[in-house]
């Protein structure tokens, strides 16, 4: 192993190609990561702008702005974007530019199959949004594609389909790559258990990925035949059921969910420790921890259908199992504020982002767990208090420590320093409008305001002009954040960075040990030593 | 990256491979059980597909079912479609007969499937029923009106807290499905 890494690059120079061609052929795991995290900008950028038309239309009851139909479409496409354009693959570029850092590798593993899964994800992408100008409209059932409904989409419906495949095939290379990467391409002296969190968490991910896509794409295919070929897999006349499509999609919907909070738990789990000027509190079991929630996370999936008539032992069997969930992701909110107790903190953009994290998380959690307890979700289910529970659980967790990880790293990539008063002005105007926008949505659920819908009645007109406030205050927020990032990416403040960039980070993890901005290729010799504040 | 680790890299993409190949496999397979495991616990509601024998039963007159019936049309199917009585009071172990009355809309023929369900699903099981249209697609001449006798009896062994059935049949129009079907 220690020859291995010892050895150079496939590639002998020692710079990025010029011009334009670089971007399109580069297998430069730093510039991958780039790519990818530009992409997920821009996608959270349209899917932001779907979620001020929803918002605009929902400020007052009545119809305003657009068709019932094309509001449908617009909540569709706003959840396949954030989730399959944005979220995911924001990841996947945090994942590509500092798993080789972490763990003292050169590069990714495949590095021509991870330009690769970019190229699909960008093709998976622009046919999914290319579905909006067709005839009949974008998808417009939901992002859970349930049929009888989805099977009445337009000419869009296969377009849908395919767009599916490609992103799914993007993701399952992109699993693939980094489960090869951590598994053989560690520096020596880095075992599995030395590893930052953010690597075993996205290790885990990476294997929820490969197990759980396939599926997701196996269920569209069924739509697809049902729909031009005559089976029969979710149409009861010809002998199937419907149903099973949601135990299907489901099966693959609760992993998903995780598949967006697991990196998320990797980052908070690296950022919190070095602003707290501690180790982290318990990493093995934030280990077993996150091992625990992804096993979990395959047998509880019914949870999403307590209300489409389970028998009273299925009920009960998925309210517990669901609700055992909960156990290990307390373990992770106890450890991250046990790693916060007495420690000497600062509180740096990074870290205020991270610690919204983990009080709105938690918010999140504890709605989640008033679901699981199922005479309850009755109530809740297909209301505004789900969508409130999943966007907590979403937006103040997954999209700021995204935002953490950025300002975190940013320096480190770049070498400039960011503008720290303008990054504390981000997280404020995030932080309240973010609240403004989700808290009241829990009101409205409990008042009985379903979700997808255009119009409403007058008694819920109150907090959904609240909520569409902090939603576009929110939404505008998020421009000052690009400015951030472009004037940080344009030379920041000024300053020039240290290597460690924050006190003591080289005690942490390997990146803050080279130097700042990195070069285009490190760890072309592997490191020496291994940092190990992190126990 | 030396020869080492590209050939452990090249075996680990495989079985990764595989096992992505296999969960799409694995979706599939889902059907399948899905079907064979409503069977055996009789959790969905399915009532058999084909008529039982109608054969002499103990009839337990102390005790009463309500047996109701629900009818509706899958994506506004053009037909009229409706039960003679919206419940009945019933003994177990006793055989009853109850008539739906379906009619085409449309000035062409028609072939429609009836999909019956009961609702709870774990009482379908003590549900029988020795007649009924919805064991074969009917054909509707257009315009055509037909009554459809369903006999059926409930178990006596069904379980007490059982008070209430619920017997619901949607009609899908199946024309164009059994058109393609046979070319
Ligand atoms: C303690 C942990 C959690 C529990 C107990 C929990 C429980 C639930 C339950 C019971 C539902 C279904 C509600 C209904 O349809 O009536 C639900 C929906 C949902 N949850 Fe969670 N959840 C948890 C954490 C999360 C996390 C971490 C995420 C994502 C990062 C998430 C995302 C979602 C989404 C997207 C939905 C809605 C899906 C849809 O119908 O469109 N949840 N959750
Ligand atoms: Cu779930």
């Amino acid at each position: 192993m220690s020859a291995v890494v010892a050895e150079h690059d496939d590639h002998h120079d020692h710079g990025p190609e010029k011009g334009l061609l670089r971007w399109i052929i580069t297998t430069n795991h730093k510039d991958i990561g780039t790519l990818y995290l530009v992409f997920s900008l821009a996608m959270f950028f349209l899917g932001g702008a779907m979620a001020l038309v929803i918002r605009a239309e929902l400020f007052e009851p009545g119809l305003q702005f657009v068709e019932p139909q094309f509001f449908n479409s617009m909540t569709t496409m706003h959840a396949l974007i954030m989730v399959f354009g944005a979220v995911m693959p924001a990841f996947v570029g945090l994942a590509n530019w500092m798993i080789p850092l972490m763990i003292g590798a050169p590069d990714m593993a495949l590095p021509r199959m991870n330009n690769m899964s970019f190229w699909l994800l960008v093709a998976g992408a622009l046919l999914l949004a290319s579905t909006l100008f067709m005839e009949g409209g974008a998808p417009a059932s939901g992002w859970t594609l349930y049929p009888p409904l989805v099977l009445q989409t337009g000419a869009a419906l296969p377009f849908a389909i395919f767009s599916v495949h490609l992103l799914g095939i993007s993701s399952i290379m992109g699993a693939i790559n980094i489960i090869a990467t951590i598994f053989n391409m560690r520096a020596p002296g880095m075992t599995l258990m030395k590893m930052p969190l953010f690597v075993w968490t996205w290790l885990i991910t990476a294997f929820l990925l490969i197990a759980v896509m396939p599926v997701f794409a196996g269920a569209v295919t069924m739509l697809l035949t049902d729909r031009f070929f005559d089976t029969s897999f979710f149409n009861a006349a010809g002998g199937g059921d419907p149903v099973l499509y949601q135990h299907i999609f489901w099966f693959f919907g609760h992993p998903e969910v995780y598949v967006m909070i697991l990196p998320t738990f990797g980052v908070a789990s690296t950022i919190i420790p070095v602003f707290a000027r501690k180790p982290l509190f318990g990493y093995s079991s934030m280990v077993y921890a996150t091992a625990s929630i992804a096993f979990l996370s395959f047998i509880v999936w019914a949870h999403h259908m307590f209300t489409v008539g389970m028998p009273i032992a299925g009920e009960l069997y998925f309210m517990y199992a669901t609700m055992l969930i909960a156990i290990p992701t307390g373990v992770k909110v106890f450890n991250w504020t046990a790693t916060m107790w007495k420690g000497s903190m600062t509180f740096e953009t990074p870290m205020l982002f991270s610690i919204a994290f983990v009080v709105l998380f938690t918010l999140g959690g504890f709605t989640g767990l008033m679901m699981s307890v199922a005479p309850s979700d009755f109530q809740y289910h297909d209301t505004y208090f789900i969508v409130a529970h999943f966007h907590y659980t979403l937006v103040p967790a997954s999209v700021f420590i995204l935002m953490a990880a950025a300002y975190f790293w940013l320096p480190k990539w770049t070498g400039n320093m960011y503008d720290e008063k303008l990054g504390q002005l981000h997280f404020w105007l995030s932080a309240i409008s973010v609240n403004v926008l989700f808290f009241p949505q829990h009101f409205l659920g409990l008042a009985g305001m379903p979700r997808r819908i255009p119009d409403y009645a007058v008694q819920f007109a109150d907090w959904n002009m609240v909520s569409s406030i902090g939603a576009f205050v929110f939404g505008f927020s998020q421009l000052l954040f690009l400015y951030i990032v472009i004037k940080t990416i344009r030379g920041g403040t000024g300053e020039k960075v240290t290597d460690e960039v924050w006190e003591d980070a080289s005690k942490h993890s390997l990146e803050w040990t080279l130097p700042s901005p990195l070069p285009y290729h490190t760890f072309t010799t592997p490191p020496k030593e291994i940092p190990t504040e992190h126990f | 990256m030396n020869n080492d680790t590209k050939q452990k890299n090249r075996k680990l993409v495989r079985n990764l491979v595989l096992i992505a190949v296999g969960m799409f496999g694995f979706g599939y397979v889902l059907v399948p059980i899905y079907d064979v495991f409503c069977d055996i616990t009789g959790l969905n509601g399915k009532t058999a597909s084909v008529a039982a024998a109608e054969t002499a039963r103990d009839i337990d007159v102390s005790r009463e079912v309500t047996v109701e019936f629900v009818t509706s049309l899958n994506q506004a199917a053009p037909m009229a479609f409706r039960a003679e009585t919206y419940k009945m009071k019933v003994h177990p172990g006793q055989y009853y007969t109850v008539n739906f009355y379906a009619e085409n809309l449309t000035d062409k023929p028609m072939i429609a499937r009836a999909i019956p369900s009961i609702t709870p699903g774990l009482a379908a099981e003590f549900f029988t029923k020795t007649q009924c249209f919805c064991f074969d697609e009917q054909s509707f001449e257009a315009h055509e009106s037909k009554t459809m006798p369903v006999r059926f009896v409930v178990d006596p062994k069904l379980p007490k807290k059982y008070k209430i059935i619920t017997l619901a049949y949607t009609f899908f129009d199946n024309t164009e499905l059994t058109a393609k079907k046979q070319k």
